[in-house]
């Protein structure tokens, strides 16, 4: 597999002793959406932080496209660019200056047209001539992203890119993240909705407290952890479960009104509805009547927490 | 070398000037003609010429100095604390450019603006009092040295500051007192001998005499002694820069 980004041992300790990152080692491959998932101070902006020059790493190595981010640090910064979490944007120069000043500091010649294209993609062209200052939070937000796609970079980071973003402004980016992905950029973000990473995500990473826990593509993610919930609840009450359904995990409540069982994801792929099929199927066949069917299947959000909270 | 970056930050920080073009150019020259109306046009002609040279004139170079030295400062101490407080410093560190480069460009256009100013000071004076230069070549030589010395030394200020206030108080509380104090408006062989050689601790005094020399000729302590000075300013100011770089001090953690 093509690695565009590979960090080795990467380890971070702050002067205060805190140890925000711990031997981590993690590969990006290249043209694929990366979520960095985490609790808060997991050790996600360290590491984005490192990988960009914000921040210095006390041991380990990063290659960027085989640049050392040390050693060939501008052949390594050029392919990369940063949509900051916190809104820093210089409150009073205009849209089109902002953005034409960091096209020039990664060291591109001028391209009007270019520029003019980012601005239009990210809704920002009949803006480009006003103040920073005078802007809302989502077009600030945008504003960065035109920064930082303004030098045409091969990898892009969106650290938490959607907090205290709207629904449509959410939804523009997520847009925009898809084309630019077509256009062969490689996206590495870490969000706070979990629902993001799981309709964006080709892979999905986990860090927690300075380790990275878990990398994995986020289908196969699902499939392992994820469990499917079924729930039938009865119109009479039952005493016992049903003879011939044995081989389900089948629990009867207390109150002997509802049956349950649960699955886990990989089981739940190849025989979820054979097996609610034979619950539902044997309880008509008993006449025993039942009021309603339901079926959930685990999001990335309850799986992450499964992770999260067993590490803790 | 990335150009494109140096020009980049250049560029931006001369149009920060434009933006703040009162405070950056006009209310410099307007302070400095108010000394031009006080002290050149209604005491200067009380005033007994010193060295040979007419009061209003002889105030000319230590008034540019006044100005260039605390703008130099300002300037230079401004435009990189600003991005560390609005937290837009991320792009400078995460883009390609070597330190020496992002010194290029904030002290250089920092330094640009301070020998904007004197030029613009030297114009104003010449309003008010006439006066021909001796050494035009190194009276410019001299403006474009302690320009880039005091903006390296702003921006180490602006790198160690953090807040608005220690920006303000160096200017203001360090600058200021030791121009006025440098013989601005006398020349240090008028102190009593206790106060000449505490004088002569004030490096401003050295600046202020050289530049005053390569204006009329006449010196108190030396140019030579002036510009040796300056230099190891200078030199200090970048040895001091490159190990804030080296150690990430202030900027990356």
């Amino acid at each position: 597999m093509d690695n565009v980004l590979s960090v080795e041992k990467l380890t971070k300790t702050y002067a205060t002793g805190f140890a925000a990152l711990k031997g981590v080692d993690l590969s990006i491959r290249r043209g694929e959406i990366f979520a960095l998932l985490g609790p808060n101070g997991a050790g996600k902006t360290t590491l984005i932080g490192i990988v960009c020059g914000l921040v210095r790493a006390s041991g380990g190595k990063v290659t960027v496209d085989g640049f050392d981010i040390a050693q060939d640090y501008r052949s390594a910064r050029k392919k990369i660019g940063l949509v900051p979490q916190e809104l820093a944007t210089n409150m009073f120069e205009t849209v089109w200056n902002t953005t034409v000043f960091s096209r020039g500091l990664f060291g591109k010649k001028a391209n009007p047209a270019y520029v003019e294209k980012v601005l239009r993609d990210l809704s920002l062209w009949d803006k480009k001539d006003d103040n920073i200052r005078a802007l809302s939070g989502g077009m600030k937000r945008r504003v960065l992203i035109a920064k930082a796609l303004a030098h045409e970079p091969e990898i892009l980071f969106l650290d938490e890119p959607t907090a205290g973003v709207d629904v449509e402004l959410r939804r523009d980016m997520w847009e925009m993240v898809r084309k630019l992905r077509e256009s062969g950029v490689t996206i590495i973000l870490t969000t706070h909705y979990i629902e993001e990473a799981e309709d964006m995500a080709d892979r999905i990473g986990v860090i927690d407290k300075g380790e990275i826990i878990l990398v994995e593509e986020k289908h196969a993610l699902m499939r392992r952890l994820g469990q499917t919930r079924v729930c039938v609840s009865l119109t009479r009450k039952l005493d016992a479960i049903p003879d011939g359904l044995f081989d389900l995990p089948l629990t009867l409540s207390p109150d002997g009104k509802s049956l349950s069982f649960t699955q886990a994801g990989e089981e739940a792929e190849r025989g979820k509805d054979a097996g609610l099929a034979r619950l539902l199927k044997n309880l008509l066949a008993r006449g025993v009547d039942f009021a309603s069917v339901q079926s959930s299947q685990s999001s990335l959000e309850d799986i992450f927490i499964d992770l999260v909270g067993k590490s803790r | 070398m990335n150009y494109s970056a140096v020009r980049a930050i250049y560029l931006f920080e001369l149009a920060r000037t434009w933006r703040t073009l009162f405070q950056s150019i006009a209310s410099p020259v307007l302070s400095t003609a108010l000394y031009f109306i006080v002290f050149g046009g209604a005491i200067g002609p009380r005033m007994q010429p010193i060295d040979g040279v007419p009061f209003a004139a002889f105030i000319v170079p230590g008034l540019i100095l006044l100005a260039v030295l605390t703008e130099s400062v300002s300037n230079a101490s401004f435009g990189i604390y600003l991005p560390r407080f609005t937290g837009t410093i991320y792009e400078i560190l995460s883009a390609p450019v070597s330190a020496f480069e992002v010194l290029l460009g904030f002290v250089g256009a920092a330094a640009t603006k301070s020998v904007l100013l004197g030029l613009i000071i030297f114009a104003t004076a010449r309003l008010f009092v006439s006066f021909e230069l001796v050494h035009p070549f190194w009276s410019f030589g001299f403006l474009v040295l302690i320009s880039v010395t005091f903006a390296l030394f702003g921006f180490i200020l602006g790198l160690w500051a953090d807040g608005f206030e220690k920006l303000q108080i160096i200017p203001l509380m360090v600058i200021s007192p030791l121009t006025f104090l440098g013989g601005t408006f006398y020349s240090i062989d008028m102190l009593p001998p206790l106060w000449r050689n505490v004088a002569l601790f004030n490096p401003i005094v050295y600046l202020v005499d050289s530049f005053r020399w390569a204006f009329y000729g006449i010196a108190a302590v030396g140019p030579a002694i002036s510009l040796a000075l300056t230099l190891t300013m200078l030199v200090t100011c970048i040895v001091v820069v490159v190990v804030i770089f080296k150690t990430g001090y202030r900027l990356r953690t």
